[in-house]
């Protein structure tokens, strides 16, 4: 039994090992394969019109990272309020019976699966919300691709602000209504600066989400590999998983040791590391802010 | 109707400060209490005693209308501070538990600095200035004996400091409201015995200028603190076999100690039971 479960634990870690070692290894064969075809300075292109067209051996990355800064920017602007919103409420006003209906529906908006909302987005979000309210140039953007992903990445959020909220205890809640607080008061005064760490940590979490929601951002972003390096949202454009779903979906052309094959992997290594990144952040905050309180 | 918001001069004139009329109290279809008539004299220290599940706690907090954070609790009768029901329906709560200060079983300071969990209830009336918040902090630390052992470290957090001085902090920040009446439910029950003298001996200087009613589980602090004592008991109920709580006997706390009128109130104070 006990090798058993040594074997599956082991397996798991195997596996992610091997997936980060093919990873680097294939970004890396990328990276060597691009200085010795076009040199290191084709990562970001300094001509007029810079773009990401992989099959024309143009790597331009700052088009890809700045689609997901984008995306990432407009969903947290989302996902923030309306997640931490519905956290409070459910932790802090709702009644039992209340929540008892509403926590479940928010877990099953957690589990409806990224494609129907890229298609929500693509079909109805852009064309008849974003467009007309927004004036964006086509049905398709960064705007609505970052709104997409801020409602897909709000029951995350909610879901561990929420438990943040309620690990507060009690007694704190009652010696803020003792003093005559209001409970709007006791919230933003005691409840919330308790679990700050808690919330913290559910913000880092929905941006390292959304930065790796891939059917959303391959669906609604437009998929423009031309870079205007502007940050306006109501452009089209390309974040990087859309970047490497296009690219992996063209089969025809790819598949083979093209150096566009192998970007792929390189952009997949970027995203891993942003991603890693953001995560250290967090369990960095998560530390400071316990050991302040 | 009755004058909803109670002004200050109305509140120093009486000295009966709570008077209740067969207040019972419910949650749900329970009733944790019943019949509980008592008059709180002003500048004096109530004691509430009693056995486990009499009670107590529920009555202590009727007064401030703590029991409103229950949603299923509910309660009965008439809760009169100066004249005033607090149970009325054009009573503000938060306005009660601004002129009704609490301090609890556990200490629960705010994961804040010992000056910010002072300084939480002036800021909640609106006080901004930084001189008027130091004057207040500074005198409510000192209300509550604290003053010495903090005052060079205002700005460290209130959860650093002892389970005595944390519970005395917790009295700091409720006098800071400059209330009129404090409820305290067992407020040295987590405490050793140095930091209970110290409560106790605190009580005695501020009771001058507050009224305060205790719930303790102790009867010799109730007997050394306490001017009038109320003993609560437990009954069942024959039809349901539930616990309801009653109060058997209020009075003067010497003539509790020492000449109860009824024989329940003698086996309890005899350590007969209980």
């Amino acid at each position: 039994m006990r090798a058993a479960l040594f074997l599956a634990a082991a397996t798991s870690i195997l596996i992610s090992t091997l997936i980060v070692w093919t990873l680097f290894t294939e970004a890396w064969k990328f990276l060597s394969d691009l200085i010795d075809t076009a040199g290191i300075g084709a990562l970001i292109d300094g001509g007029k019109a810079p773009g990401w067209y992989p099959r024309n051996d143009r790597f331009d990355i700052p088009t890809i990272v700045l689609g997901t800064l984008i995306v990432s920017a407009v969903s947290i602007v989302v996902a923030a309020p309306l997640g931490l919103g519905a956290a409070v409420f459910l932790s802090e006003y709702a009644s039992p019976r209340l929540r008892k209906v509403v926590k479940p529906v928010l877990e099953v908006l957690a589990g409806v699966p990224s494609v129907v909302f890229g298609f929500f987005a693509l079909r109805v979000l852009g064309p008849d919300l974003i467009q007309p309210l927004f004036d964006t140039s086509q049905k398709t953007s960064l705007l609505v691709t970052g709104v997409a992903i801020g409602i897909l990445v709000t029951p995350l959020m909610a879901s561990i602000s929420e438990d943040a909220l309620r690990s507060v205890p009690s007694a704190l809640r009652e010696a803020s209504t003792g003093l005559g607080a209001r409970r709007s008061a006791t919230v933003v005064k005691v409840v919330i600066p308790a679990a700050v760490s808690g919330i913290v940590a559910a913000l880092i979490i929905s941006v390292s989400r959304a930065i790796g929601e891939t059917m959303v951002a391959a669906l609604a972003s437009g998929r423009l590999g031309q870079s205007p390096r502007t940050w306006d949202p109501r452009d089209p454009g390309l974040p990087m998983t859309s970047a490497m779903a296009q690219l992996a979906q063209g089969s025809d052309q790819v598949v083979g040791s093209t150096l566009a094959f192998q970007s792929l992997f390189f952009i997949g290594a970027l995203l891993f590391l942003m991603t890693l990144a953001l995560n250290m952040v967090a369990s960095r905050l998560v530390t400071r802010f316990r050991t302040k309180y | 109707m009755p004058d909803a918001t109670v002004p200050p001069e109305v509140a120093s004139r009486s000295t009966d400060v709570f008077t209740t009329r067969d207040v019972a109290v419910y949650y749900g279809q329970f009733r944790a209490v019943r019949d509980v008539n008592i008059t709180v004299h002003k500048n004096e220290i109530t004691a509430f005693i009693g056995p486990s599940g009499c009670g107590k706690s529920t009555m202590l907090r009727c007064f401030n209308r703590m029991n409103d954070l229950i949603p299923t609790a509910r309660v009965e009768g008439t809760v009169s501070y100066h004249g005033v029901n607090l149970y009325d329906p054009a009573v503000n709560a938060v306005e009660v538990r601004r002129r009704i200060g609490m301090v609890f079983q556990k200490a629960n300071p705010f994961p804040k600095s010992i000056y910010d969990n002072v300084a939480y209830g002036p800021r909640l009336s609106g006080i901004k200035k930084k001189s008027e918040l130091d004057a207040v902090v500074e005198k409510s630390l000192r209300g509550a004996a604290l003053w010495d052992e903090v005052k060079g470290r205002l700005k460290s957090g209130g959860l650093g400091l002892s389970g005595g001085q944390q519970q005395r902090l917790c009295i700091a920040r409720a006098i800071a409201v400059d209330p009129e009446v404090l409820l305290m439910d067992e407020p040295c029950s987590a405490l050793d015995p140095i930091a209970t003298a110290r409560i106790e001996d605190l009580m005695q200087e501020i009771k001058h200028e507050y009224t305060i009613i205790i719930v303790t589980h102790n009867m010799q602090q109730a007997g050394r603190v306490s001017d009038r004592t109320a003993f609560f008991t437990t009954e069942v109920n024959t039809e349901s076999d539930r616990r309801t709580g009653v109060l058997v006997e209020y009075d003067q706390t010497s003539k509790i100690f020492s000449n109860p009128a009824d024989e329940r109130t003698e086996a309890y104070i005899s350590g007969r039971f209980g």
